[in-house]
């Protein structure tokens, strides 16, 4: 799907990084943005872990350890664009289920899947602290609340 | 009990488009006078006042604040650095309060954050502010950069000889993070498992140093009680916890949102007046007051307030002040079925009771509403809240899970009943 998992950091990744540990009390304590700095350019933490490690003076098992805990650092491939739908109590009473029915249709993927074209890749997430606009979804970094099946198609439109 | 001052000192001065409130406009409605006040106070004197407001934690548990700085060493022979961390993570179902606040004014945040720091005399100062909240993140990275430019953090603040430096830290998404010994360890880059206590964190915290953790709400609430004094910020509310609350109200209601009220309003007034009543067509039939890990309130004790002690009367507390609304087309069964999910998913897996008792118990609930559930299911669920209950784990994400379960087995015995009698679910989930 992508051919950047091999595992070597380009020199703007390490310029990035390296920024961040400077920035921080101790360097370990910019693991996790180390890794999203991995992944806004790649989409999902390949083997470049081992190096971000070694530049975090960090093992790379105790890297992972981190990596693992969060649920949004992907390391697997992800698609051009992540969904992420809310599965949390607010949202669930008004209307989850038929939302993820029309996304899954929709798209023909389940939950954890991602599309054959790699445009979209469907994850569900916990309360978004969106709830006054329950049901709600992100998309990117984008925030859409009050949804219904109607207004989900108007918003995939925009994430080509 | 006389009537509180209808006052809104965190929200009154917000733009009324959503918009977040500059810096020039915050110092035009009064902001950051209280710092200027603060600043010339020893930092002692400022904890007793936030003592003598009877200001409580807005995280959950509602720890008095000014007690828990009064723990924080201080003087030349305190370790350093010392810290003070605000906790946004804001992950408990139901719950967006603190999304409010961050959103319609960050300055507010950091003038409390800046009189904390200065009563506690901290050296640094972390925002742990969760993945998803994007906008919440730009405006405050913007308000930060406003700060440090007009000297209000950074060294020696206004002149005062305060110091306080102030980061950003985003996570990346896991409800763990926000029990405070956990995002400690987090904001170390180490996988964030729980830490014992003792020791306390005022002795060991972040990087193993003296450090105080408070909610985004309790640090919004300093300016409020050093610019009003503690009585007149005690006058704020309906009851004897101190100041105003922001309530929030979601579910099948007809205008779910968030309020600034005296603290102690009730439930009815919360669902009837501000959330505009219930959907056309549909019964309330109860919430849970404060977000997922509170115990469910049915429709009949409504006139119950929500502070500390009062929502105890009706056999629940008060949590994050956001209630969730529970309508009579929503399956009860289905409802625990969906929260202990969520609670399973997110238990980090150090302890047996709530590694192996969360699945376990969505397991059954699961069976249940499909039909599947039998006789004696109902005792062996009652029997997990028991096993998961406080003192059985290391931290309080399993017991706070069996708040809503233990109280709804209770408060709708007779729905479970009827899934496994009728082996369907009757509102056809
Ligand atoms: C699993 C779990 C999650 C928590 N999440 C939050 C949170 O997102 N925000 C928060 O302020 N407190 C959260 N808390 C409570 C904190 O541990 C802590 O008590 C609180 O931040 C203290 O602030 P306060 O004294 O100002 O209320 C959580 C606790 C647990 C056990
Ligand atoms: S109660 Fe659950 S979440 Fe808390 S430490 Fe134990 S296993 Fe982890
Ligand atoms: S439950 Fe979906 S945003 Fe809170």
């Amino acid at each position: 799907m992508t051919e950047m998992g091999h595992g070597r950091l380009t020199e703007e990744e390490r310029r990035e990084i390296a920024a961040e540990i400077a920035g921080s009390e101790y360097p370990r304590a910019a693991a996790s943005d180390a890794l999203k700095i991995v992944q806004r350019h790649r989409g999902w933490v390949g083997g470049e872990i081992v190096e971000v490690a070694a530049m975090l003076g960090m093992a790379p098992a105790e890297l992972e350890s981190v990596a693992t805990w969060y649920s949004l650092i992907f390391r697997e491939p992800v698609g051009r664009h992540v969904i992420l739908i809310c599965d949390s109590v607010s949202c669930w009473i008004t209307g989850y289920r038929a939302l993820l029915d029309h996304l899954t249709g929709r798209l023909g993927i389940g939950l954890g899947g991602t599309t054959a074209d790699a445009r979209f890749t469907l994850l569900p997430v916990a309360c978004l602290g969106a709830c006054e606009q329950a049901p709600a979804m992100m998309v990117d970094e984008d925030l859409h609340g009050d949804l219904t099946p109607e207004k989900i198609d108007a918003i995939l439109e925009q994430y080509p | 009990m006389t009537e509180p001052l209808r006052e809104k000192p965190l929200t009154g001065h917000f733009r009324p488009d959503g918009q977040p409130v500059a810096l020039a406009a915050y110092r035009e409605a009064g902001g950051y006078r209280a710092l200027a006040k603060a600043l010339g106070q020893e930092p002692q004197e400022i904890t007793k006042t936030v003592i003598d407001s009877h200001l409580r934690g807005r995280g959950g548990a509602g720890f008095p604040t000014g007690t828990k700085w009064k723990f924080m060493p201080m003087g030349p022979e305190a370790r350093r650095p010392k810290y003070l961390t605000c906790n946004a993570d804001e992950m408990e179902p139901g719950t967006f309060k603190d999304r409010l606040l961050m959103e319609g004014s960050p300055h507010l945040l950091l003038e409390g954050m800046i009189i904390a720091g200065h009563a506690l005399q901290a050296d640094h100062a972390y925002i742990f502010l969760r993945w998803a909240y994007r906008r919440a993140a730009a405006i405050l990275e913007k308000a930060i950069r406003e700060a440090y430019d007009s000297g209000l953090l950074g060294k020696n603040i206004l002149g005062s000889g305060t110091s306080l430096d102030l980061h950003l830290h985003i996570s990346a998404g896991r409800y763990m993070c926000g029990e405070e010994k956990t995002m400690f360890t987090a904001l170390e880059g180490r996988r964030p498992l729980p830490r014992t206590a003792p020791p306390h964190v005022t002795t060991s915290g972040l990087w193993g140093k003296p450090t105080v953790n408070n909610n985004v709400e309790t640090l919004c609430n300093v300016p409020a009680v050093v610019g009003l004094g503690a009585e007149r910020y005690r006058q704020l509310s309906h009851t004897g916890d101190g100041g105003t609350k922001i309530y929030g109200v979601s579910g099948k209601v007809n205008r779910p949102g968030g309020w600034e009220l005296p603290m102690g309003t009730t439930m009815r007034e919360l669902l009837e007046e501000h959330a505009g009543g219930m959907q056309k067509g549909l019964a309330c039939r109860g919430a849970i007051p404060g977000g997922a890990s509170t115990e469910i309130v049915l429709e009949k004790d409504f006139d119950a307030r929500m502070d500390f002690n009062e929502l105890q009367k009706v056999g629940s507390r008060l949590g994050t002040g956001t209630m969730i609304v529970i309508d009579d087309r929503t399956c009860p069964v289905g409802l625990l079925l969906n929260l202990m999910l969520f609670f399973a998913r997110e238990s980090c897996g150090w302890c047996t009771p709530c590694r192996e008792g969360l699945p376990w118990i969505a397991r059954l609930l699961q069976a249940i509403e499909e039909g599947r559930g039998e006789p004696g299911d109902l005792e062996i669920l009652e029997e997990h809240v028991h096993l998961l209950g406080p003192g059985h784990t290391f931290c309080m994400l399993a017991p706070g899970a069996m708040e809503p379960l233990g109280s709804g087995l209770k408060h709708f015995r007779e729905d479970f009943e009827r899934h496994i009698r009728e082996k369907k679910c009757p509102w056809g989930g």
